[in-house]
């Protein structure tokens, strides 16, 4: 659990995560296009982090490798603090500050 | 049309024998996914995903197409009214790997799958619950469900 939180503790993986939730199953030259910014060294060691910590599940395809993300361990944070009958309340107040922050709903 | 794939991980300490236990086994199974996963489990053998209660619905049917184990169980995964139509047949595999001796990496791949559509977002929200469930189910006895 240490490395999970370690490794959500920084914007950069949180965005490589955000970009795997929006497509899932990319590069690393499919990554690096997307991020302008950030050095292929850098992707790449974020990238090793987040596999570390099982929050990306990594599966080679020929010479490339493909990455996915695995929500699985957040998932078992939030069983461990989250219990089953909070969890609908929860979700109706999320629902109601995404509502009423995007202003279009 | 292109597919959509989605691939899930994670660690059980457990052996590989009762991982493909909790999966294949009707009453293990049912006890921390809420389904009972029914099949002999042989290769070109039907599969079916039973509710627990007296209706005993089949929400989920297959095949299974590859069956090793305790390493690997390849299935077809479909609605019961969606399985003659190829396009919706989607498709599991379960590979079971040691790690670290006493440890279970096990990976649930979901490939296949129409994007966007009602199986996508049934698994999505449903594979992170099964199988944090069935981690707990072997390591302490209890699922999640």
């Amino acid at each position: 659990m240490d490395l999970v939180f370690k490794a959500l503790a920084d914007a950069s993986r949180r965005d490589l995560l955000d970009r795997l939730r929006a497509d899932n199953g990319q590069t690393l030259n499919q990554l690096c296009a997307g991020l302008p910014g950030m050095s292929r060294q850098a992707v790449s060691k974020h990238l090793a982090i987040l596999e570390e910590a099982n929050l990306i599940a990594a599966v080679r395809r020929g010479r490339e490798k493909l990455h996915y993300l695995n929500p699985v361990p957040i998932h078992e944070i939030a069983e461990r603090w989250i219990g089953k009958f909070e969890r609908s309340r929860l979700d109706a107040l999320s629902q109601l500050k995404k509502a009423l922050e995007s202003g279009d709903e | 049309m292109s597919k959509t794939s989605f691939v899930y991980v994670t660690y059980i300490r457990a052996t590989p024998d009762a991982v493909w236990q909790a999966i294949t086994d009707a009453d293990f199974s049912g006890r921390y996914w809420g389904h009972s996963n029914v099949s002999d489990w042989s290769v070109g053998a039907p599969w079916e995903h039973r509710r627990l209660d007296a209706s005993k619905k089949v929400d989920l049917v297959g095949t299974v197409i590859e069956s090793e184990p305790p390493r690997r169980l390849v299935i077809t995964w479909a609605f019961p009214g969606d399985i003659e139509e190829p396009a919706k047949v989607s498709r599991v595999a379960f590979d079971i790997e040691t790690h670290k001796d006493d440890m279970v990496r096990l990976t649930v791949s979901h490939t296949e799958l129409e994007p966007g559509g009602e199986m996508e977002r049934g698994i999505t929200e449903g594979w992170p619950i099964v199988l944090s469930s069935l981690k707990s189910f072997l390591e302490t006895g209890k699922g999640l469900i």
